[in-house]
């Protein structure tokens, strides 16, 4: 009954020759003559011969691809030519398909026909080999084109698929086998032992099986079974997972709000919430901040009318398992705090950070023991979040202006994955203050969006653990961005314009059990009947539905006199919003299914019944080996090789898949001048009518952290802003986010650099002025495995802290881009340069060459004040136009900044070292130290005494000039030159390392 | 009276709003409207003068750029869009808009032949979408580009490989359908770019219909209408300010939406 259409190409397809490449490229070796794809949609539902037929052709391009229909018995071999194998690839019971959304949406449409709930298309993709290649060797590719976690694969040799008359219809409709809909009542009085078990692995199936954790420990176990004793019965499943779910380190956040040592208040309290709040008061009435902390995202003022708001996220554990998914799902899931922001903020750019391990190796690891559960490979890692980001983004309609890419060996057990997203919103709508919401008891509690499955159940305790063998498969999700940008839309522009909701909040981790439980906290409590969540399909349990995390949905309080009138504005724009219960006063979050009570809870025990606990840290001596690095009077072929560094090469290939001119506002985009260097801040605009612009940039440094990480968070504070600075935005007007991922912080020592870094953040946020306005926490960031010779192995990431920054600049056009201009400008270099090589690239660098691990210890001290003079100086002299170029001094130092303004400019550089601002005595030192508060600028000799006169007061010097002809040339400290090259010759280095990505 | 500009939006097109504010900064007015409110008869295209398709990812690209959009329109407005284009009034599809225009027969239109496919916008040689500048060669007449020659306007598309049969690529080209031609400008020569950026054929950036009065392209104008947009505005306003000279407002491309304004209004 169900049937294939297959769509084959008519003219040679680009993602066949694409395709051919990368296989031929993995695998070496292997003969792989050629390629065809072929994609496969199974209509699983009775179709005429003439409905099928029609479908068939208006999923095909009638000049390009032609419609094959499986009924046919004629030989689909022949049509294909000679093949050797085929590799068909489809989802998993469950899982995403939003080809197969739009398929059946088209059919629907056509037809005039409609699926009814139990039929569906399914589409899958069939790769057709030509080549000898073994049995082995076919399975290898195989594995290389699917991932075991959300796709099934199927094989079959010529002969086979002849024999069979093609390949097999597989129709992989969700059958749920459990019982499905009961709820469980969990006795807690019981042993100890058996009560922690429940905490960590969950309530046990009647097979003796675990649900997955709760991610509850003993104490918190202790406080649940002592509140049910005194409401005097058992904790239904509903409840405990809720409390699970909600207690999470992932939402509560109780490493950063739970005392640590002296500090009763706790790391957030006392120093990222007090900075804020200190500088707030200090600025007076020129506080800019809006709301800060206790929304979706933060905000800050943009003009008179308008708030920019912020938000960063880290999706790190399920990009490990399905890289693409979990990169999709985390942006279009940071897209959704946008959209939960006060009534609904627009999204108006997005940007992303990934670290991962170095792609160009492959080293092979496993969750399990016995070689079981392999860990995908770092290449496939990157590709795939590169590739998931790309769907999310782009298919949202949301620039991309900005990113970057970090790679370190720490990385190979859990990649890392941020996503921000920046939104606009007026300041008042109607004379209602946007910004703010309230929902009223009385109120709908409405869910719109997707649908409800069983979609990374577990998804928010999931990522409270480390990475081990039980992490549980159905924390994958897949995003579906054009479901939520029809939400997004009529959101914002339309339901909101009209107030037809009093609060608006999204569904991330946690689900509805998050959404509504956090929203019932503004009206008093909840009352919800899960038996009117749509479901994807049918079977899920009660408190799936109430836990799942499947994607694109919002959840709003609409006034019951508003209902009819947005319900209906959302059905004409193909959006389905459904009301499943109503806010109330009660002080309880009730929870029904059919009519039962399966969940009653206080919401002060809800919210606030979590136990603080007392954490202690200890503290961490750390003494590196200074490394012993020959003197070399040549250093051209080391700058040549460090331009091509993993962290400093250009990585093009990202951002020119990622659009970052839709929506029009694109003035500083990431790749800045003739020679496409990848820049470390972007200037957009968020109002086509204004010449207003928003700053975007980033700050990271997590290696520093093997030496200090309180000067890891300096530098990465200092980072993020001195990059905003230098682009062009005032240095009295910038906002920014912590994003703190961290690894095993149940451990003293950890405990104990984090501290040392949040303290950093305190000192130096407050120095610069320049507040917190939201922040995230990702903190058991460690991978507990097996290598191929089964021994264990631990890895955790270095603590690393992501300092995101939004800066605001009065006109665009004053934006400072960081390629050089014209030939006889003046370099000069802000900020002094001190030996401060510790854990630098080229340190790092020296240390793999001489296969060492001494990184030292002068780590670079940030010097907060001595920087703000500078940074202010600096953006009088912007203001008035002086500055042709800027770029901003980070990783690599002086000699990479030289090198990507060179690039920049396709012009040649003339300098020398010898400076009194350069307090070393070493060549290489200076040219590769990572002091920060460093901007490397041109000026026309025209400015140049206006712009000497600007900067008096702090350390600066003009080192050379911009020269034509391509040449580049250092002088060192004793008047040769240690670098002599082309800026050709750079570029190609620059451009080597991703070239083939 | 300014001239009424109908916007389309819905199921992931994009860039309904900076398309809106090009064409009402040229004195045009314009709405955007959702396909659902034209599908259920709450606008009709019959008050307007221009209609837009503007770029963005309608159906995510599902089953191929545009087609899904396309077969929308025509299982339900095919009929008020004949009765339009049959008017002295004018059409845009831009990007993702004019995969749509192509899914839905309304360029080339060889014949007149409205509603048949003559043409297809296929993935990109690299298979992957790609975002940059490009420069075009005006090579036809149409209103929409009147006093235009060469100009630069950013691309961000998946798919945007013109294709055609033989011998419709060879009517296309003597009837002087080719409207827009990838060529190497300022920008490709500046950022030492390949002109054509995705392999398409014969450099084909943007078609006509025989009337010229519907062009569909695959660049962005509306997202590169300013002077400061230009990958090398930089350079450009530290030359001007080097020589005295004042830095512009807008960009080339900008002059597509004068154009069509002044159709109207002249």
């Amino acid at each position: 009954m169900a049937r294939r259409i297959e769509i084959f190409e008519a003219i040679p397809d680009a993602r066949e020759k694409v395709r051919l490449n990368k296989l031929r490229q993995g695998f070496d070796g292997y003969s792989i003559k050629n390629i065809q794809i072929v994609d496969v949609y199974t209509v699983d539902k009775n179709l005429t011969q003439n409905q099928f037929q029609k479908a068939g052709e208006a999923l095909a391009n009638p000049l390009s691809q032609y419609a094959v229909l499986s009924h046919k018995k004629f030989n689909k071999a022949k049509i294909l030519g000679k093949f050797d194998w085929v590799i068909e690839v489809g989802f998993l019971p469950g899982v995403t398909d939003n080809i197969a959304r739009t398929a059946k949406e088209i059919i629907e449409d056509l037809l005039k026909i409609s699926f009814s709930s139990g039929e569906n298309i399914y589409t899958s993709q069939s790769t057709y080999i030509l080549g000898k290649l073994t049995p082995l060797q076919i399975e290898k590719i195989a594995s290389s084109l699917y991932n075991p976690l959300i796709q099934r694969v199927h094989l079959k040799s010529y002969r086979q698929y002849t024999n069979d008359g093609g390949m097999d219809t597989v129709v992989p409709v969700v059958r749920l086998e459990n019982s499905g809909t009961k709820v469980e009542e969990v006795s807690l009085e019981i042993s100890d032992d058996k009560l922690a078990e429940i905490g960590k692995k969950g309530i046990a199936n009647p097979d003796g099986t675990r649900r997955g954790p709760l991610a509850l420990d003993l104490y918190f176990m202790k406080t649940i079974q002592k509140y049910f004793r005194k409401t005097g019965r058992k904790p239904t499943d509903v409840e405990l997972e809720s409390l699970g779910q909600t207690w999470s380190e992932h939402c509560k956040h109780t490493i950063f709000a739970d005392p640590l040592d002296d500090l009763k208040e706790g790391l957030f309290k006392s120093y990222i919430k007090r900075a804020t709040e200190e500088i707030r008061r200090k600025k007076g009435k020129k506080d800019f901040c809006v709301s800060v902390f206790s929304d979706n995202s933060g905000a800050i003022a943009f003009d008179h009318d308008f708030l920019i708001t912020h938000k960063v996220e880290t999706h790190n554990s399920p990009s490990a398992l399905d890289p693409f998914g979990g990169a999709i799902t985390g942006i279009v899931g940071v897209n959704r705090d946008t959209l939960g922001f006060g009534l609904g903020a627009k999204p108006v750019a997005n940007f992303y950070g990934y670290c991962f391990a170095d792609p160009r190796i492959d080293i092979t690891l496993f969750k399990g023991p016995k070689k079981k559960q392999r860990i995908l490979s770092s290449r496939r890692i990157l590709d795939g979040v590169v590739e998931g980001v790309n769907a999310g983004g782009n298919q949202s309609g949301i620039p991309t202006p900005q990113g970057f890419v970090f790679f370190d060996e720490k990385y190979r057990g859990k990649p890392l994955v941020f996503v921000g997203t920046v939104g606009l919103i007026p300041k008042k709508i109607k004379n209602k203050m946007a910004w703010k919401k309230h929902a009223k008891p009385g109120d709908y509690i409405v869910m719109a969006g997707g649908r409800v499955g069983k979609d990374g159940i577990h998804g928010a305790t999931f990522s409270s653990e480390s990475l081990n063998e039980g992490s549980p498969a159905t924390a994958v999700q897949i995003g579906d961005p054009i479901t939520q940008k029809k939400l997004s839309d009529v959101m914002v522009r339309e339901a909101r314009e009209m107030l037809l909701y009093d609060s608006i909040t999204d569904n991330g981790a946690g689900g509805l059990s998050s959404s509504v439980a956090e929203m019932a906290k503004e009206a008093g409590g909840c009352m919800v009947e899960l038996e009117k969540v749509p479901l994807k399909y049918p079977g899920l349990a009660p408190w799936e539905i109430w836990l799942s995390e499947s994607q694109e949905r919002m959840t709003l309080a609409v006034p019951k006199n508003k209902w009819k009138k947005l319900s209906s504005l959302m059905e004409r724009r193909g959006v389905e919003a459904t009301v499943i219960g109503e806010f109330t006063n009660s002080g309880k979050c009730t929870v029904y299914y059919r009519g039962r009570t399966v969940m009653d809870l206080d919401m002060t025990f809800l919210h606030y019944g979590l136990p603080k606990r007392i954490q202690k840290s200890s503290q961490k001596i750390v003494h590196n080996k200074e490394p012993k690095i020959p003197i070399k009077r040549g250093l051209t072929n080391t700058l040549l090789e460090m331009v091509g560094r993993l962290n400093i090469a250009s990585y093009e290939f990202i951002s020119e898949q990622y659009d970052y001119v839709v929506l029009g506002g694109s003035v500083l985009g990431p790749l800045q001048g003739k020679g496409r260097v990848n820049a470390e801040a972007s200037v957009t605009r968020p109002l086509l009518s204004s010449k207003k612009g928003l700053v975007l940039s980033q700050g990271l440094y997590p290696r520093y952290s093997d030496i200090d990480t309180y000067h890891m968070a300096a530098s990465s504070l200092d980072c993020a802003v001195r990059n905003c600075v230098t682009a062009g935005a005032d240095p009295n007007n910038i906002a920014l986010l912590d994003n703190f991922c961290w690894c095993s912080s149940n451990e003293p020592e950890r405990l104990w650099e984090l501290k040392r870094a949040v303290q950093a953040c305190y000192d130096l946020a407050k120095a610069y002025g320049t507040p917190f306005i939201s922040g995230k926490d990702s903190m058991f960031n460690d991978f507990h495995g097996f290598d191929s010779k089964g021994n264990q192995v631990n890895i955790s990431i270095p603590p690393t802290l992501l300092i995101s920054s939004l800066g605001i600049i009065n006109d665009v056009t004053f934006a400072v881009s960081l390629d050089a201009k014209a030939t006889g400008d003046l370099v000069y270099v802000l900020g002094e340069t001190s030996d401060e090589l510790g854990a630098s690239e080229y340190f790092i660098m020296m240390n793999e060459r001489a296969k060492k691990n001494d990184i030292g210890n002068n780590v670079p001290r940030v010097d907060a004040r001595r920087n703000m003079r500078l940074y202010k100086s600096y953006f009088e002299c912007v203001r008035r136009g002086l500055v042709a170029s800027a770029q901003s001094l980070g990783i690599g130092g002086l000699a990479v900044a030289l090198a990507k303004t060179a690039i920049g400019g396709m012009l040649g550089v003339d300098v020398n070292l010898m400076h009194s601002l350069f307090k070393s005595s070493r060549n290489d030192f200076i040219l590769y130290s990572e002091s920060q508060g460093r901007i490397l600028v041109t000026v026309s000799p025209k400015n140049q005494k206006i712009f000497e006169r600007l900067m008096q007061g702090c350390s600066f010097a003009q080192i050379g000039k911009i020269v034509s002809g391509g040449t580049f040339r250092i002088k060192g400290l004793n008047g040769i030159n240690v670098v002599d090259t082309s800026v050709g010759k750079l570029l190609k280095a620059y451009r080597k390392t991703f070239k083939d990505y | 009276m300014k001239p009424k500009v109908l916007v389309f939006s819905g199921y992931g097109i994009h860039s309904e709003e900076e398309t809106k504010y090009c064409f009402e900064l040229f004195g045009a007015k314009a709405d955007i409207v959702h396909i659902n409110d034209l599908i259920d008869g709450y606008c009709a295209l019959g008050k307007y003068q221009i209609l837009a398709l503007p770029g963005g990812f309608s159906y995510g690209d599902d089953t191929g750029a545009g087609n899904a959009y396309a077969h929308k329109l025509k299982n339900h407005l095919w009929d008020g869009i004949q009765k339009f284009i049959n008017g002295d009034k004018l059409v845009i599809g831009i990007c993702n808009g004019f995969q749509i225009l192509v899914n839905l027969g309304m360029v080339p239109a060889l014949e007149k032949r409205y509603g048949q496919v003559q043409a297809a916008l296929l993935p990109n040689r690299t298979a992957r979408l790609i975002c940059r500048w490009v420069d075009m060669k005006v090579s036809a007449k149409s209103p929409w580009l009147a006093g235009m020659d060469t100009f630069s306007a950013p691309i961000a598309h998946g798919e945007g490989k013109f294709y055609a049969t033989p011998e419709n690529l060879e009517k296309i080209r003597q009837r002087k359908l080719i409207a827009l031609v990838y060529t190497k400008g300022k920008m490709s020569t500046y950022l030492d770019y390949a002109a054509n950026p995705n392999g398409s054929t014969k450099d084909i950036a943007g078609i006509i219909d025989e009337s010229g009065r519907i062009l569909g392209m695959m660049p962005h104008p509306e997202r590169g209408i300013y002077a400061f947009q230009r990958p090398d505005w930089g350079v450009i306003k530290e030359k001007c300010k080097r020589l005295g000279k004042k830095f512009p407002l807008y960009s080339d491309s900008a002059q597509i939406f004068r154009n069509a304004v002044n159709y109207f209004l002249h």
